[in-house]
């Protein structure tokens, strides 16, 4: 609980980042979650991400909706402000956020119940909305706070802890994400932090709208036998499809950053692709599967959907666009953050006025 | 007969999407510009083509601006309704109709003229294009009515001229339909009528501006940056209106870049999420809404009242529950937008009566969200909104500040010994906030719903909630101060009138008839909500208050007496509700029919 105080101290050799801070410096309160919840497991990619990417912590600002997922922008960067809204309606806060100051990097925590059972509308109107942020959601296909209910992304005939099988058709959040055209679609696994920390990355640093769908077992209610949320179910069933790594810009050799616009998007099944970020840095595609092209959203729809009929839950970056653009340059906002503006960029004044009241006679 | 000058009522009965809006907006502007006093209503159906509309003038060399009971001239072009449209003739009006088809018999009244003009027919040998044949129909009652009202004709073809400049074509036929009407009125009809007008000084300075419009220039002139909306009638044109003007003053001339955003919302949920995580990062934001959208707000009103969140709603009301009457004015949703929630949760309320308060009250609102750190919601109504009414100019301070309220900056909080969100550190139930972003080590908090210590850390003490909830009583004191006074007008009275909003409109008038009666009051109009003490102190000095509502059940008094302990006997409800606006013969028949009930004494006995 909250009245548990993580230790001020550190051990001294923990490394520090580019701009000085340590890994400790990117995390939150202790969760309250289950002991071995995959959401704690998020928070620390998510801390560990941060991290790497050397971004002051009070640059973020966190968002949620209600839910255990929900709760976990408590347990990451806690020197940056976080906003635990209404239940489902977290898309709408984070674009107001994001509306009043698009120089914040925003990362918003949700889950399967909150996204795609309540708040499926507000989901499905963010995606088009291209909202710059890391939408991410930690699926464990039930709720748990009311212990144990299924969600809608629960698949059918996926067994609660009593043995009932579920009736319904689930929802996939990633096939929604790819239709109605988020510029970044990743699905993940709370158990594989290799693969999740990088996407991440790429996923805060993606210029448009991020969406990783993270499969993250309920420990109390839904990681049994029957189960297609559990570990054991998802580690078995899973397969990579492009692992992404997020190469720093000061990993890079110069020469290489200059020449990096020149590689084709053209590469043969082991060989890698690399996406150039806003910040400089590279997004490095490894493709598992020659078949698969990671800038075609319409096949990697069609590809998660073969795939999940034959039983697999396809895993890695599902689809980038480099070139995405974002609500702010769809709106043709000023570059200065809307929160800043004042009297004299804001109000027309009272010769304005009194020509519009002459317009009125 | 003798002859009256810039008093009477006149009705258009026409079938909406017929083009008669416009051509019947150019009868009270005209009058407008010859300066006499002109309240306009457009009485519409919930449709876009095909069901029946009204438009209703009434003209007042006095500035009586209510609603008037009966109809003195009735241009009668929709045959579904002519049957009503004939009946709600005063005995000694005129009937002006299309006499191209016949009249039927039954629908003959005695004591009424008509004023018949064969329109269409005419309008056969001059307009070969159908649609031209339809829409001139409009026109030609226009310049029939300036020859019988006894109107300056220039006025409305100069207007004709302003209205189509750009599209020089249609000028020329609109004054040649005008001259149709004109010149058949000249030849055939009793023209000019004893009903007439004349040029007048009684507008002076004012403006003729929709309630709607004058609140969003208020919310841009406030400074607004974003408006996150859904289209809901009567407050899209708020919302429309907004961005109309943002357009025209908000955007960089060289660069395009605009400094605001215009966002329609999938519903009014995200409409209200939008605005409250806009505020909450620091911009000032606004939604416009109605009845049902405050409805599906009200969770995340009880969010940003316990999360102390600013947001600005419009609530242009309309007559519900539920869908209602959407296109018909009411006052319905006083106790909904109070109390809008679960928990307790009490929201700050402004009551505008007119185009300039709306205006003066968006700027307002967003001061006092920003300043209470809590949401306010402007309590206009279709009456006042999309209406054009009369309207002192609008008018601003180039030396005012926007107050952005307690918020911390960076160099405050390196200032600053210990921030904590939550402390009442000036004893006005008041925190100190931060913007996020701010300080790279200082005053981040967290946000939630759920019950927190001063510090913003999540807590399920009790009474750690119960001393948050008190100081929240604190802050709803810090507000009764800070919300625009009651306006009283005293003259020692025993009895009293209380009233808000679109009563105001025929509240002169109404006075002015019971005094003829014997009654005087004192007045008093609400302005907003928490109730000042001047609201307590005022009722305490009166016997008994009515009070006015546009509502069934009495809402404001409900208000009164939840808030300020009244005794329920002491204030008597005047009542009216049925989609039009209140008039001014509701008020007096209803304050009157209580003094005779009551056989309270009068000053003077009334004449029978």
């Amino acid at each position: 609980m909250t009245f548990v105080v993580k230790p001020k101290v550190h051990h001294p050799l923990l490394p520090v980042n580019e701009i000085g801070l340590t890994r400790r410096d990117y995390e939150g309160l202790v969760s309250t979650l289950c002991a071995g919840c995959g959401h704690d497991s998020v928070s620390a990619a998510l801390v560990q991400a941060c991290a790497e990417l050397s971004i002051p912590p009070h640059q973020f600002a966190k968002v949620s909706g209600i839910g255990c997922s929900s709760k976990t922008p408590s347990y990451f960067l806690d020197k940056s402000h976080g906003f635990n809204s209404v239940h489902g309606r977290m898309p709408s806060v984070a674009t107001g956020a994001n509306l009043a100051n698009r120089k914040l990097y925003c990362i918003g925590v949700s889950g399967d119940g909150d996204s795609a059972s309540i708040g499926f509308g507000q989901f499905a109107h963010i995606v088009r909305r291209r909202i710059n942020m890391l939408y991410l959601v930690d699926n464990n296909g039930t709720y748990g706070l009311t212990k144990g209910q299924f969600s809608a992304t629960n698949d059918k005939g996926s067994t609660s802890k009593k043995g009932v099988p579920n009736l319904y058709d689930p929802i996939d959040l990633v096939c929604t994400a790819l239709q109605l055209g988020a510029s970044f679609v990743a699905r993940s696994f709370s158990g594989d932090k290799g693969q999740l920390v990088p996407l991440i990355k790429a996923g805060i640093m993606h210029h448009g709208f991020a969406f990783i769908d993270v499969i993250s077992p309920c420990v109390a209610f839904n990681n049994h036998e029957g189960s297609t949320k559990s570990f054991e179910y998802v580690r078995n069933h899973s397969g990579h499809v492009v692992v992404a790594d997020y190469v720093e810009v000061a990993d890079l050799d110069p020469d290489y950053v200059a020449n990096h616009e020149e590689i084709t998007a053209d590469y043969a099944p082991g060989t890698t692709e690399d996406v150039p970020m806003p910040d400089g840095s590279i997004l490095r595609l490894s493709k598992l599967d020659k078949n698969f092209d990671v800038h075609d959203s319409v096949a990697a729809l069609n590809y998660v959907q073969q795939r999940q009929e034959e039983g697999e839950v396809v895993t890695g970056l599902l689809y980038v666009d480099p070139e995405a653009s974002d609500c702010h340059e769809v709106l043709h906002t000023v570059n200065q953050p809307l929160n800043a503006l004042e009297e004299a960029d804001l109000c027309p004044g009272s010769d304005a006025l009194t020509a519009i009241n002459a317009s009125f006679r | 007969m003798t002859t009256t000058y810039n008093d009477f009522v006149i009705r258009f009965g026409n079938v909406n999407g017929s083009g008669s809006a416009s051509a019947n907006g150019m009868f009270p502007k005209a009058l407008f510009r010859m300066g006499i006093p002109v309240a306009i209503r457009n009485l519409f159906p919930s449709n876009i083509q095909g069901l029946p509309t009204w438009f209703e003038v009434r003209v007042s060399e006095r500035g009586y601006l209510g609603r008037r009971e009966g109809v003195d001239i009735m241009v009668a072009m929709n045959a579904e309704t002519y049957r009503e449209d004939v009946e709600s003739l005063l005995p000694g009006g005129y009937l002006l109709h299309d006499t191209s088809k016949p009249l039927p018999s039954v629908l003959k009244r005695n004591d009424i003229f008509e004023l018949g003009i064969p329109i269409s027919t005419m309008l056969l040998s001059e307009f070969s294009d159908p649609k031209q044949r339809s829409l001139f129909k409009n026109v030609v009652y226009i310049g029939a009515l300036s020859e019988l009202l006894n109107m300056e004709f220039e006025v409305i073809t100069n207007m004709v001229a302003t209205q189509f400049r750009g599209k020089d074509a249609l000028i020329k036929p609109n004054i040649h339909a005008l001259e149709i009407g004109r010149q058949y009125a000249r030849d055939y009809l009793p023209c000019p009528l004893p009903i007439q007008v004349r040029r007048s000084t009684a507008v002076g300075e004012r403006i003729l501006i929709d309630g709607n419009t004058a609140g969003a220039l208020g919310a841009l002139y406030g400074g607004a940056t974003v408006c996150a909306w859904y289209p809901i009638t009567p407050s899209t044109s708020l919302a429309e209106a907004f961005e109309k003007y943002a357009l025209k003053l908000r955007v960089d001339p060289d660069s395009g870049d605009r400094k605001f955003v215009f966002m329609q919302a999938e519903d009014e949920l995200s409409a209200i999420g939008i605005v409250i995580g806009a505020a909450w990062n620091g911009a000032r934001a606004f939604t416009a809404t109605s009845g049902p959208g405050i409805s599906l707000m009200t969770e995340f009103l009880g969010l940003a009242y316990f999360a102390e969140i600013p947001a600005v709603v419009f609530d242009v009301q309309r007559s519900g529950p539920s869908t209602g009457m959407p296109t018909r004015t009411q006052q319905g949703d006083l106790l909904a937008a109070a109390y809008a929630s679960h928990g307790d949760t009490k929201h700050v309320l402004l009551f505008p009566s007119t185009p300039v308060e709306c205006f003066d009250f968006g700027a307002l609102a967003l001061d006092l969200a920003d300043r209470l750190q809590t949401p306010v919601i402007i309590m206009s109504d279709l009456e006042l909104g999309m209406n054009d009414s009369l309207s002192e100019p609008l008018v601003w301070d180039d030396a005012r500040k926007y107050d952005r309220g307690k918020v911390l900056d960076a160099d405050d909080l390196e200032n600053v010994e210990q921030f904590g969100r939550y402390l009442d550190v000036d004893g006005d139930g008041i925190g100190y906030r931060t913007y996020p972003g701010t300080h790279p080590e200082k005053g981040s908090f967290f946000t939630r719903g759920t019950s927190r210590d001063e510090f913003a850390r999540y807590t399920e003490s009790p009474d750690a909630y119960e001393q948050n909830m008190q100081r929240l009583l604190e802050k709803w004191a810090t507000a009764a101060t800070l919300v625009p006074e009651a306006e009283i007008v005293s003259s020692g009275q025993r009895a009293a009138i209380l009233y808000y909003g679109t009563s105001a409109l025929p509240m002169r008038e109404a006075l002015d008839l019971l005094a003829e009666e014997g009654i005087s009051l004192d007045t008093i109009r609400i302005r907003g909500f928490p109730f000042g003490k001047e609201v307590y102190e005022f009722i305490a000095r009166h016997e008994f208050v009515f009070v006015v509502d546009q509502n069934r059940d009495s809402q404001m008094k409900t208000l009164l007496v939840t808030e300020g302990a009244l005794d329920p006997a002491k204030l008597i409800p005047v009542i009216y509700y049925a989609g039009l606006s209140i008039s001014a013969d509701t008020i007096q028949s209803q304050v009157s029919g209580y003094f005779t009930m009551r056989k309270m004494p009068r000053l003077k006995v009334v004449k029978s």
